[in-house]
C-alpha cells in the first residue's frame, strides 16, 4: 500500500504529534494510514536480555510495565512524557519515527544499545537506533518501510540511568533534557553513555564528556569536567523555550543531576525521577 | 480536498448507548460528540492538543478528543462528562466540586473531571502528588487548582466509604 501511494501517505500512530501538525497545516498528507487497528503491534516482551516494544505500545503501557521497570531510565521517559492523555494514545514507534529533535524517547535510547525493527512487502532489516535518527524528522525509514518493533538491550546490573527533562509545563515539549547510562565498578565509572536532547537537530552524544567521565572516580571534579564538556557539546536553537544560552546552562545542570541519580541507581539504590516543570 | 471522499460507518459506544452513524474520515472525535451527537458538555479549548478541556474516556483510558478521528473510535466505548451521572444523580466526582468549589467559569471542568475519573478508577487513595500527575495535561485558567485537589481528595474519600 505505502509502496502504491508514495509519499503523499503518511502513517498514523498515536496521533499526539501528526494530529496537531495537520490542524496546524504544516503537514496535509492526502492519505492517513491508522494503525492502530493492526492487531499484535502493542506489546512489551522480554527475551534474551532484551526488552522489545511493539511499534504501537503506548507510553502509558511502558510506564505501568514491571519488565520496562527493571531499567529505570525507561520508566522515568515513559512516565514523564506530556501528560496522562497523551501517554495513553501515544507510542514508542510513533516517537522514534517522527524524530522530533525534542522527543524524549530518541534521547534516551540513545544511551541503551537499541535497534529499530524496519519492516516491508520486501521483508525486514534491523537498524541500530544511531543509524536510524538520520536527521531532525528524518529516518531511515524509505517510503515504503514501517518500523515494526523497538529492540532495548537491557543494562549490566552495576549499571544505572536516569533521565531529566526540563518543561515550560507538563502537555509541551522539553526545553531540554539529559540521558546518562552509567556502568560503575566499586566507585570507578567503567561505562558512560549521555544523550542530550532538544539542544540539536538529533540527539547529541556529547563524547569529550563520556570521556571525562570513563575509568574515573567520579569525583566533584571529574563531574564538572564532563557537565563543561556536555555544555560545550551542545547545539541549541533560540526559541520561544528559552534562548541558546539557557538552554546550553539548562542541559548542563540536567547533566549533572543525571549523573549523581545515576551512580546512585547503579549501586542498587532506588530514585525517583520525574520531568521537572512547575 | 477538491474529490469527495466516502464516509466511513462506525459504530460506538457513547455513555452506554450504542450508535451506528456514517462520518467524514477526518471528523475529529470532538467534533462528532459535540456536532452529531449534541453532547455538548466535551468542550474545545486550544485544539492543540494543550489544555485537556476536550478530554473524555475511551475504553477507560483518560484522551483528548481533539486529537483522534471519531472513525479511530470505531468499536469503542466513549464516556463524556453526561456520561457521569446515573439515574438523576450526579456521579460523587461531579458532587465533590460543587461542594469543593472546584469550579469558577466551568469551561475545563469536565475535562478535570474525567482525567479525576480514570485517576479514581485505579487509585483508591492517590496522594497530591498522583492527583498532580493526573491532571497534568489539564489547564484551568481560573482557580489556580487548589480547590480541584480538594475536589478529588474529596471525591476519592467519599467514594470509598461509598
Amino acid at each position: 500500500m505505502l509502496s502504491q501511494l508514495g509519499d503523499e501517505a503518511k502513517l498514523l500512530a498515536g496521533g499526539q504529534s501528526l494530529i496537531p501538525l495537520m490542524k496546524l497545516r504544516f503537514a496535509s498528507p492526502k492519505h492517513l494510514v491508522d494503525l492502530n487497528f493492526i492487531s499484535g503491534t502493542s506489546y512489551i516482551k522480554e527475551e534474551d536480555g532484551a526488552l522489545r516494544f511493539g511499534a504501537l505500545t503506548r507510553h502509558a503501557e511502558v510506564e505501568s510495565s514491571a519488565g520496562a521497570a527493571k531499567v529505570p531510565i525507561l520508566h522515568d521517559c515513559a512516565a514523564g512524557i506530556a501528560d496522562a492523555q497523551v501517554r495513553n494514545r501515544g507510542t514508542i514507534g510513533g516517537s522514534l519515527a517522527e524524530a522530533d529533535p525534542s522527543g524524549d524517547w530518541a534521547t534516551v535510547l540513545m544511551t541503551l544499545e537499541t535497534e529499530v525493527r524496519c519492516l516491508s512487502t520486501k521483508g525486514e532489516r534491523i537498524v541500530p537506533l544511531p543509524e536510524f535518527i538520520k536527521d531532525a524528522y528524518t529516518t531511515a525509514l524509505s517510503p515504503d518501510e514501517v518500523l515494526g518493533e523497538v529492540i532495548v538491550k537491557v543494562p549490566r546490573k552495576a549499571s544505572g540511568g536516569a533521565y531529566l527533562a526540563f518543561k515550560r509545563s507538563a502537555p509541551v515539549y522539553p526545553t531540554a533534557s539529559a540521558a546518562v547510562q552509567l556502568t560503575m565498578e566499586g566507585d570507578v565509572c567503567k561505562e558512560a553513555v549521555i544523550a542530550l536532547g532538544c539542544v540539536g537537530l538529533t540527539p547529541i552524544r556529547p563524547k569529550e564528556a563520556e570521556f571525562a567521565l570513563r575509568g574515573k572516580q567520579l569525583t566533584d571534579t571529574a563531574i564538572s569536567a564532563a557537565v563543561e564538556s556536555a555544555r560545550g557539546a551542545a547545539d541549541p536553537q533560540s526559541d520561544m523555550r528559552g534562548s541558546a544560552d539557557y538552554k546550553r546552562t539548562l542541559v548542563g545542570a540536567l547533566v549533572k543531576r543525571a549523573i549523581e541519580i545515576a551512580v546512585q541507581r547503579a549501586a542498587g539504590k532506588q530514585v525517583e525521577v520525574s520531568h521537572i516543570y512547575a | 480536498m477538491p474529490e469527495t471522499i466516502e464516509n466511513v460507518a462506525i459504530k460506538v459506544s457513547v455513555n452506554g448507548k450504542p450508535r451506528s452513524l456514517n462520518v467524514e474520515p477526518r471528523m475529529l472525535l470532538v467534533e462528532f460528540l459535540r456536532e452529531q451527537l449534541d453532547l455538548t458538555g466535551t468542550h474545545v479549548g486550544c485544539d492543540t492538543t494543550y489544555c485537556g478541556a476536550c478530554t473524555v474516556l475511551m475504553n477507560g483510558a483518560a484522551v483528548k478528543s481533539c486529537t483522534m478521528f471519531a472513525v479511530q473510535a470505531d468499536g469503542a466505548e466513549i464516556t463524556t462528562v453526561e456520561g457521569l451521572e446515573s439515574a438523576g444523580q450526579l456521579h460523587p466526582i461531579q458532587k465533590a466540586f460543587g461542594d469543593a468549589y472546584g469550579l469558577q467559569c466551568g469551561y475545563c471542568t469536565p475535562g478535570l473531571m474525567l482525567s479525576a475519573s480514570q485517576l479514581l478508577s485505579g487509585n483508591k487513595q492517590p496522594s497530591e502528588k498522583d492527583i498532580r500527575k493526573a491532571i497534568a495535561g489539564n489547564t484551568c485558567r481560573c482557580t489556580g487548582y487548589q480547590n480541584i485537589f480538594k475536589a478529588i481528595e474529596l471525591a476519592a474519600q467519599n467514594m470509598k466509604e461509598g
